[in-house]
């Protein structure tokens, strides 16, 4: 079973292709180039150097956010585009988790986090049991503060990634001390051989089915801004009634 | 080339997401239009971030209702023509992807299209004789323009607005009597029940000889109408408002458009209504007569949001 796996959640555009046996190959770029831009060029440029087409596809997994809205549109969009014309089936996987899976078999908690502005980053708490990766705290919005407050307690020591470093790399440093560890750069960011090996292994635990290019969806765990002040301002007006 | 080329056409640069099958160019097996009108009301406008949301949930529904409709398969489809401009960033970004994507896993051409264009295109759908050159009027809620079309892909553009488009100034006065959005055909249903010749709002013409527009100082005029009316307790007729303000606008956008073509018995054409709204029909027409042309874009096409006419990639 070939799998083609991408992620666009992030600023990096990473694309791979995979199966039982090996990863056949993987091209990623950490460039603020536009995804319109970079992501079906290397999908291109890797599948001329593998000699595949989309025939040889059996399974696309995509990274379904959270993350950049448009970024994660534009990763959706492109799978539905590549999978329709062959009815090629779709995994959709949370790219917390594709982040938390760069970081194998760890005793440490696993902590990915994303820039997510407003204050915010994406974020959700991931272990390993038995050589199987867990989540222990959902995928969620938080506050840096917020989610300190939930990490300050915990006995073992956690290990950060992603984007959202450049930003609140000292603040946590400076709360957790000792206890927080940071990925080194070669497996910071997002990689798409990550979402891939996910894939693989939630089909083959059978923890997930493959969904139709039609329902493939991005997780957004957030409003648009437009809907937010819309319900804020019905919720004063039921008040005031 | 083969006898007939079938275009697959995505259109998605606002709040419709738009999928059509077109034969030639210009016959049109299916044009599928699916409005998130609705979805934005709420709101006052058009809502970006929820405009995009809808299209990446719609877009593969609408291409295979299109498809269906046409009684057409993905091995028919010879080229994938698309919207990259001008138009809402991330709108733009869901059609532009999804077509890109097509393209590349059909291994068929990909045209890239400008909407200004398929506004204009629309008559050659509508028309199935109709040749170029022709001067063409284009006003929706994006853009007013008066173009010279002088051959298919040529063109030069006579006159812009400097300031609101003509549908702007229609969302905003709506908004200001109270109709809601969208201020169009809301402002133009009003309208039929006023008198236009109850108040004088003020036509700009701009400098001698200009083909340009400018919508903002009647809107002003007619706020001001508005207030002041308020202030000195006198009834607003909106049914009035509505007739006289959409007059306004008729009476400039026609001078000007008629001293264009600079010439006696003129015929004027028009595309259909449905033509006439944002649809993949006109926005398939492009791509076709682009690509007989030998235009056509790569895997590295982007959208281009403030896209001008007359500008080739
Ligand atoms: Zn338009």
């Amino acid at each position: 079973m070939n799998i083609l796996a991408i992620d666009t959640s992030s600023l990096v555009a990473t694309v791979a292709v995979i199966n039982e046996e090996k990863l056949l190959g993987e091209y990623s770029i950490n460039h603020p180039r536009t995804h319109s831009q970079k992501l079906m060029p290397i999908i291109d440029e890797l599948f001329k150097t593998l000699d595949i087409t989309m025939e040889d596809i059996d399974l696309i997994a995509v990274s379904r956010g959270p993350g950049s809205f448009t970024g994660v549109r534009i990763g959706i969009a492109t799978v539905k585009g590549l999978a329709h014309p062959h009815n090629i089936p779709v995994l959709g996987i949370s790219s917390l988790e594709g982040l938390a899976n760069n970081i194998s078999y760890s005793k440490e908690l696993i902590c990915p986090i994303m820039d997510a502005r407003r204050n915010q980053v994406y974020t959700g708490v991931y272990k390993w049991q038995d050589y199987r990766l867990k989540n222990v705290i959902s995928d969620r919005p938080l506050t840096i503060k917020e989610l300190m407050d939930l990490l300050i307690d915990r006995d073992e020591k956690i290990i950060f990634l992603g984007d959202g470093l450049i930003r609140y790399k000292d603040e946590i440093s400076n709360t957790l001390g000792d206890k927080a560890i940071f990925a080194p750069q070669y497996v910071n960011m997002q990689r798409a051989s990550s979402i891939a090996q996910l894939a693989l292994d939630k089909i083959k635990n059978k923890e997930a089915k493959p969904q139709s290019y039609l329902d493939i969806a991005p997780t957004y765990l957030r409003k648009s801004e437009a809907e937010r002040q819309y319900e804020e301002k019905m919720k004063r007006c039921v008040v005031h009634e | 080339m083969k006898e007939n080329l079938i275009t697959l056409g995505i259109e998605s640069s606002c709040d419709e997401t738009s999928v059509a099958v077109m034969k030639n160019g210009r016959e049109i097996l299916s044009n599928i239009i699916s409005s998130q009108v609705d979805q934005h009301k709420k709101f006052g406008g058009v809502v970006p971030e929820v405009a995009s949301r809808k299209h990446v949930e719609n877009i593969s529904y609408v291409i295979n209702e299109a498809l269906e409709i046409a009684g057409v398969t993905f091995k028919d489809i010879d080229m994938i023509g698309v919207t990259y401009g001008p138009g809402l960033v991330g709108a733009l970004l869901v059609g532009l992807s999804t077509a890109k994507a097509l393209a590349y896993s059909l291994n068929v051409p990909l045209v890239g299209v400008n909407h200004i264009e398929g506004h204009i295109y629309a008559n050659f759908v509508e028309y199935k004789d109709l040749e170029p050159p022709f001067v063409c009027l284009i006003v929706s809620g994006g853009h007013t323009h008066l173009v010279h079309m002088k051959d298919y892909g040529v063109y030069e553009v006579l006159g812009k607005t400097r300031d609101d488009a003509a549908g702007e100034a229609f969302d905003k006065v709506a908004r200001a009597i109270g109709l809601g959005y969208p201020g169009g055909p809301l402002i133009d249903n009003l309208a039929k029940k006023g008198n236009k010749d109850a108040i004088n709002f003020p036509r700009t013409y701009l400098e001698d000889g200009s083909l340009d527009f400018s919508f903002s100082g009647l809107k002003s005029a007619v706020l001001n109408y508005l207030n002041n009316s308020r202030q000195k307790g006198i009834e607003i007729v909106k049914e009035d408002v509505a007739a006289c303000f959409q007059q306004a606008v008729i009476d400039v956008l026609v001078d000007k458009t008629i001293s264009a073509a600079e010439k006696k018995g003129l015929i004027l054409k028009y595309p259909s209504l449905k033509l006439c709204t944002d649809n993949a029909a006109m926005i398939g027409c492009v791509a076709y007569y682009d690509y007989i042309k030998g235009h056509g874009a790569d895997m590295y096409l982007n959208v281009v949001p403030n896209l001008k006419l007359g500008e080739k990639l």
